[in-house]
């Protein structure tokens, strides 16, 4: 459903990105794991539209989607949640909410109802202003708000990141059951070893360039991957 | 529900402080029981009033700071008293031209207000800041050298020369005679004018703000990450919000300039911007009753101030600090909120409170 093909990004002399090209299938769960400053987000960025390749071509759902608006991009059905829990800090967790449903016309009653199933704190939390939210409890927030567009794709950059283990093992249940439940998954994450465990097919960036790519299980089992990125 | 039944509740507050206002100021106007120069300055109040209501759509609801609001004023000022002269045969009635003029104002100035935003508003940043201060400082510098007059054959413009290069014919009128500004002008701007623009102001302003833009706009300002990740046009709704501060600060322009008898473009400087900023800082970022309460008791206290001669800006000093410390002591603002209880009206509850 995503086919990113040989993409070139710079900030201005800096060549971030070097040619990359990955690809995600319909239901499919794939991460892209990699070194701090490997590029991940850049590549994040690309797909939505923040950042613009210099060549080659993104298509999603048959559409070349390079030279759309990021706003156009999240109404076609791809969410991307950016990287360090960007909530709305002056908002409750109801308006966070509503605010993801943004591109949306008409009833959003439904999806609403289905986020609070998915995410009970944030119900508990309704009203409570998303500044004050302990750092889960936001994570779970830009997640569901996210999950408000209704995305056919979804793209998230370091959803663990700063989580004690049991909220990132709790985050990795939900994205796995978000995706039985039809929404497909491209996962940017530092936790290899976890992320790894659950996707279908991984893509590894090293510097700009995808070094390595292979099912979960293959590079799991690879001796180079996990001593560069599984700690042995 | 509950919440928008709210905001609707404050916005009426809103509305029905300015008009009570109009209504106590009239009475006493009749009855002769208000100074002549107290009196004089109602419509310059009205005028600023609208410039710090349309500058907290920029600076409290959209969250860029804008150092040259008085250049969109100046804009407006300039094309409205244009439009409004060279109207004068084509439509005698003057409260009809006053508001064809402030319309023309305002559309100007909105243009001036896009043409900056369309470049600037892209960049993440401070950038407006210092555009909108250079904006301030090249249009008070354009009209000064600008040269406009009227005749049979229409309008004629001339740049960088003086008046006799306008080749008027005989029945022709110099409207804009560069540094000398524009003299002569007839006075059609009353307080109930001044009153309905502001009325309209609100309308527009408030509107705004508790529509699904408006809550986009808020939402940009919060977090732009954020923002762009749920599909919001960031650029579009800074451009709308922009266009429509700058274009409403263009109305009151006409609005002021049609109050006296001669205007010249150095009236509008950066002093005049940051006096505006002050009236929205003061009244509070994103509060609009504050910014008319600020704007009108911070341009009727000079006036009071008279009798203190020489230190009448030093004491205006001394006020606007002790007022600035007020409303940022914690204390006060506690006792401030329990004596006001719910009704302070307030168009973003979100705000952050204090700098
Ligand atoms: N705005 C920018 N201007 C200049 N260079 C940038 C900018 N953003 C990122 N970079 C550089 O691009 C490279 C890739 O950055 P990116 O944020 O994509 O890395 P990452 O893989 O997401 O890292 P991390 O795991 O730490 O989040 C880095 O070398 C970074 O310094
Ligand atoms: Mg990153």
């Amino acid at each position: 459903m995503l086919k990113v093909d040989n993409i070139n990004v710079y900030y201005g002399a800096i060549h971030a990105i070097k040619g990359v090209s990955l690809e995600v299938n319909e239901g499919e769960i794939v991460t892209l794991i990699g070194a701090n400053g490997a590029g991940k987000s850049t590549v994040l960025k690309t797909i939505s539209g923040l950042l613009r390749s210099k060549t080659g071509e993104i298509i999603f759902l048959d559409e070349n989607i390079c030279s759309l608006a990021s706003h156009k991009i999240v109404e076609r059905g791809l969410a991307q949640v950016p990287e360090g829990r960007r909530v709305f800090l002056q908002m409750t967790v109801q308006e966070n909410l509503e605010m993801g449903a943004y591109t949306r016309r008409g009833n959003i009653k439904g999806t609403m109802e289905k986020v609070y199933a998915q995410f009970p704190r944030l119900l508990e939390r309704r009203k409570q202003v998303a500044g004050t939210l302990s750092g889960g409890e936001q994570q779970m927030l830009v997640m569901g708000r996210a999950l408000m567009s209704h995305p056919k794709l979804l793209m998230l950059d370091e959803p663990s990141m700063g989580l004690a283990p049991i909220l990132v093992e709790q985050i990795f249940a939900i994205i796995q059951t978000l995706n039985k439940e039809g929404t497909s998954i491209l996962l940017v994450e530092q936790n290899a070893q976890m992320a790894l465990s659950i996707a279908d097919r991984a893509y590894v960036l090293e510097t700009g360039s995808i070094a390595v790519s292979g099912t979960g299980r293959e590079l799991i089992e690879s001796d180079n991957i996990r001593k560069a990125y599984l700690g042995g | 529900m509950k919440r928008i039944s709210k905001t609707a509740h404050s916005n009426l507050y809103t509305y029905g402080f300015v008009i009570i206002a109009y209504a106590v100021l009239m009475l006493i106007t009749a009855t002769g029981g208000i100074s002549s120069s107290l009196k004089g300055q109602l419509v310059p109040i009205c005028a600023y009033v609208v410039m710090a209501v349309s500058l907290n759509l920029t600076v409290g609801v959209l969250g860029e700071l804008s150092l040259g609001h008085a250049g969109f004023m100046s804009v407006g000022a300039f094309t409205g008293v244009v439009a409004c002269i060279s109207l004068e045969a084509l439509i005698p009635l003057a409260p009809l031209r006053m508001a064809i003029s402030m319309v023309i104002g305002a559309l100007c100035a909105g243009m001036a207000g896009a043409l900056i935003g369309i470049p600037v508003l892209r960049l993440r940043g401070d950038y407006l800041a210092i555009v909108t201060l250079a904006f301030g400082e090249i249009i008070k510098n354009i009209i000064n050298c600008l040269y406009v007059g009227t005749d049979s054959r229409g309008l004629h413009i001339s740049f960088l020369t003086n008046s006799d290069a306008l080749n008027l014919g005989e029945d022709g009128r110099v409207i804009i005679d560069g540094p000398m500004g524009i003299s002569g002008i007839t006075k059609i701007s009353t307080f109930t004018t001044g009153i309905i623009l502001i009325l309209v102001t609100l309308f527009i302003v408030l509107n705004l703000v508790n529509s699904r833009s408006g809550r986009a706009i808020m939402a940009l300002r919060d977090n732009r990450i954020a923002a762009e990740s749920v599909g919001i046009p960031v650029t579009k709704y800074k451009m709308m919000a922009f266009v429509i501060s700058a274009a409403l600060a263009g109305a009151a322009g006409t609005l002021y300039a049609m109050n006296y008898s001669t205007i010249i473009a150095t009236k509008f400087n950066f002093n005049t911007s940051i006096l505006i900023l002050v009236f929205v800082v003061l009244g509070g970022l994103g509060n609009v009753l504050g910014s008319i309460i600020a704007a009108a008791v911070l341009t009727v206290i000079p006036e009071l101030l008279r009798e203190f001669d020489d230190y009448r800006m030093l004491v205006y000093a001394i006020v606007l600090i002790l007022v600035m410390i007020a409303t940022n002591n914690a204390v006060f603002k506690s006792m401030l909120r329990r004596v006001l209880g719910k009704i302070r009206p307030s168009i973003t509850k979100d705000v952050k409170e204090g700098p």
